[in-house]
């Protein structure tokens, strides 16, 4: 009796319910805390423990993971007890070859945290464990004493920082544009060649003025080069005298020393200042050592950057088709199965839609344009290879069912009454849509919008046969002329964390890096559909009516 | 623009001049019958509807009534698979005639509807909309003379005169409906229908609504279509009773109630269906 009635109030189905929904929530909270526990690594400073093995054996590190290694020997059943080994990230790749080794447990003879013991953040080669034993200028140690290193080291660390950003900006801005413009005197060149006849009187006039431009050019920038030049002679009279645990020294120029500090001397503050200084180093500055480390500015740029231009090019297009459904289309049986082409299309793996891109936008639109306006510059490709429009243009496809889908939805959902109304009063099809439909269906229209970003933000494998790359040397947006450079290739978050989690030479170094950008990924992800969603609750306030 | 109108406005009038002596008719539907697909819902109609008068169109559900009223804007037009025979001529035109403009006709016939449905804009939009995309002059001076005095038509001018610029859709059940009304009078038709304007409103905007519409037919030719007959009885000059998609009977509201011709009439206004 009891069991019927259970059943008949459907309460094992609530529970049921509730259990669906528990679990999602488990899922999603898991996967969050366990990328934002592993990225910790990222910006947390690790304190460096000294390690004695055995008397030829010692090394300073950060702890990585701990596990039981169970005993392979069968013979020695008594001992079933499995030893644990640790993994010691050991850094110094120049010297020792490898960044990590695991160290067993019961051979360790003595594990200490010295407090002298420094991290040195290098440009290459990774980190460097040790001592910092004395700051040499020309080669002749100056500081010796580790108070006067203290008291020295930072202020010569910024000062040579300093030069170094400003060699790296005058590589990156004047020797870039330089190089830019060299280029487009080059093609002026090709393309007078190519589009004028050779015996006409000024040709070889005009050539030799192009040439010479190209020349004055040239020596500009050997003139810039020898400035970096001295520039880098003054900054390499730095160097660091650097020790390693079993006593080895190392001189490394201060050019090449991103910064020095030392984690077990930290106070809390210091912590939370250096967490704060490497989350700003992930957000603002660029990659460095082939993508894991450094920063992923680049990656994050690119990423909206392609997310934008998609959705100013989907918002668009799926509006006025699904307009021309819902609002224009005869309903027989040839819109429904468009309406069916449309949803399936939602369903077909994005490498297809990358596939379609690579023949379609980039060898086709792209070979055409090249063979029409830049004839002369081929076989170089100009447009007729991958880059940030192409990719936008296949992601724009690929989204393109969900915006057309919500958007007929919203449509639909607008009440009939309100259509009425304004036709009643002497509007035409095309007024009642524009002045009163639209503006209704606004909100669902984003709702559409919102998850087309989401989408696009998530999506790799069709950008990686239509214009994303490991490392871009510029940006699509910067101040040269004409700014938008979509012809450019680009870097995503997403193909960043696929190429430094399994495609760098160091994977294991390198997931730290990996798991950031994951939650920097989600992060923007959450970041872009909260501005829609703000965007369009506004919008919804306005025009109440609207069942999204 | 308005110049415009007024030419053919003329022009319309010296046809009806020509093809009727009677110029108190504003609207003569003859031999009308109406489709829905195979199903027929109107047979044989024919009514004139006279200039300056109330005219209510009664009956039980589903007898054809708000068919009709929306044959005399073309509202059916929107439906697919709608059919109409026979002529409705307004003003002595045929108003389904191939030449006829349907937004031109409809600017001239305004309609209101059962439920209240202003635009989720602005009080003052609402009742600009009209004049805003009917090709008016579009200056702001126009604009708000307009708005006041439609407003002020819909009796409706002293509780929103202070918050113009808030949504329509504040407003209470019975505001809103005489926004609409406003909204329908601001391009200044010169037929109004209304498909139970009263009938989701309380007593007092019910009344207030009837007070308004008695007013209005100074100005304009009404063809109301209620379910309420003390209402119709109230307000109108004339009634029509269909049933069953016929017209029964159509006369004076005055004699209707009193002494109607037809027996189905009578049993239907004292009660004994419907």
């Amino acid at each position: 009796m009891r069991n019927k009635s259970l059943m008949k109030n459907g309460e094992l189905f609530i529970w049921l319910t509730g259990l669906g929904l528990g679990v999602s929530i488990i899922m999603i909270a898991g996967l969050l805390f366990l990328i934002f526990s592993k990225s910790t690594d990222y910006y947390y400073p690790k304190e460096l423990v000294k390690i004695i093995r055995s008397e030829d054996f010692t090394v300073i590190g950060q702890k990585y993971k701990e596990e039981d290694v169970p005993k392979s020997d069968e013979s020695d059943s008594s001992k079933r007890i499995s030893h644990i080994r640790k993994q010691i990230k050991i850094g110094n790749r120049d010297l020792y070859g490898f960044d990590f080794i695991w160290i067993d447990q019961r051979d360790i003879v003595s594990l200490t945290c010295p407090k002298n013991a420094a991290v040195i953040e290098r440009t290459e080669y990774g980190n460097f464990y040790g001592f910092v034993k004395s700051i040499n200028i020309d080669g002749i140690p100056k500081f010796k004493s580790s108070k006067l290193i203290d008291e020295n080291l930072s202020c010569l660390i910024t000062k040579v920082s300093t030069l170094r950003n400003e060699i790296k900006n005058i590589e990156l801005d004047e020797i870039g544009k330089l190089n830019f413009e060299i280029e487009d005197a080059r093609m002026d060149i090709k393309k007078f060649e190519y589009h004028t006849i050779k015996d006409k009187k000024n040709y070889s006039k005009q050539i030799n003025k192009l040439n010479s431009a190209i020349q004055f050019k040239q020596n500009l920038y050997s003139k810039i080069i020898s400035k970096t030049d001295s520039l880098k002679k003054i900054a390499n009279k730095y160097t660091l005298l650097l020790e390693t645990a079993d006593g080895r020294q190392t001189e490394i120029p201060m050019l090449n020393v991103i910064r020095v500090y030392y984690p077990n001397q930290m106070s809390f503050f210091e912590k939370s200042g250096f967490i704060f200084i490497k989350i700003w180093e992930l957000l603002f500055e660029d990659p460095r050592e082939s993508n894991t480390e450094g920063g992923v500015f680049p990656a994050i740029f690119g990423t909206i950057m392609l997310v934008f231009i998609m959705s100013i090019l989907v918002l668009p297009l799926g509006v006025i088709t699904a307009l021309y459904l819902r609002e224009y289309a005869k309903q027989g049986w040839f819109v429904r199965l468009v309406r069916i082409a449309v949803n399936n299309l939602a369903g077909v793996p994005s490498i297809v839609f990358g596939v379609f891109g690579l023949g379609f936008f980039v060898y086709f639109l792209g070979g055409t344009i090249d063979q029409i306006f830049y004839p002369e510059r081929l076989p170089n490709p100009t447009w007729g290879t991958g880059g940030i429009l192409w990719a936008s243009f296949t992601l724009a496809l690929l989204t393109l069912p969900v915006v057309i889908v919500s958007t007929e939805e919203a449509l639909a959902s607008i009440p009939r009454s309100i259509r009425e109304a304004s036709l009643a009063l002497g509007a035409t099809k095309w007024q009642t849509l524009w002045n009163v439909i639209i503006p209704s269906a606004t909100p669902g229209i984003l709702t559409g919008l919102i998850l087309a970003m989401a989408r696009a933000s998530g999506e790799v494998a069709p950008l990686m046969i239509t214009g994303v790359v490991k490392l871009a040397p510029n940006l699509p947006l910067d101040s040269v002329f004409p700014f938008f450079h979509l012809d450019r290739k680009f870097m995503h978050l997403g193909f960043h964390i696929y190429d430094v989690g399994f495609q760098s030479p160091n994977v294991e170094a390198a997931l730290p890096m990996v798991y950031v950008t994951s939650l920097l990924l989600i992060g923007i992800v959450i970041l872009l559909n909260l501005s829609a969603i703000i965007i369009r609750s506004k919008l919804r306030k306005k025009y109440q009516s609207s069942a999204f | 623009m308005e110049r415009e109108f007024d030419i053919k406005d003329s022009a319309i009038s010296e046809q009806s001049a020509k093809t009727s002596d009677k110029k108190n008719i504003k609207i003569k539907v003859s031999e009308m019958n109406f489709y829905y697909g195979q199903t027929i819902a109107l047979k044989d109609i024919n009514m004139s509807i006279r200039t300056n008068k109330v005219t209510a169109l009664i009956g039980p559900s589903g007898c054809g009534k708000s068919t009709f009223l929306r044959s005399l804007n073309r509202m059916n037009d929107l439906i697919d698979d709608a059919k109409i025979e026979g002529s409705i001529e307004i003003n002595g035109k045929n108003i389904y005639d191939k030449d006829v403009d349907v937004v031109e006709l409809r600017k001239k016939i305004g309609m209101i509807f059962q439920k209240s449905n202003p635009f989720p804009k602005s009080i003052f939009e609402n009742v600009a909309f009209g004049l805003r995309i009917g090709g008016f002059p579009t200056n702001k001076n126009f604009l708000s003379e307009r708005v006041e005095k439609s407003l002020q038509q819909a009796a409706l001018w002293d509780e929103v005169k202070d918050r113009l610029n808030d949504s329509a859709l504040g407003l209470s059940g019975g505001q809103q409906q005489r926004l609409c009304i406003a909204r329908a009078l601001a391009i200044e038709p010169e037929v109004i229908l209304m498909d139970e304007p009263a009938s989701a409103l309380d007593p007092i905007s019910t009344a207030k609504i009837e007070d308004l519409i008695i007013e209005l037919k100074e100005k304009y030719t009404i063809v109301i279509v209620t379910h309420n007959l003390q209402q119709a009885s109230r307000i109108s000059d004339f009634t029509a009773f269909f049933y069953l998609g016929k017209l029964i009977e159509f006369g004076k509201t005055a004699k209707m109630f009193t002494n109607p011709e037809s027996r189905q009439t009578e049993d239907y206004i004292t009660g004994r269906f419907g």
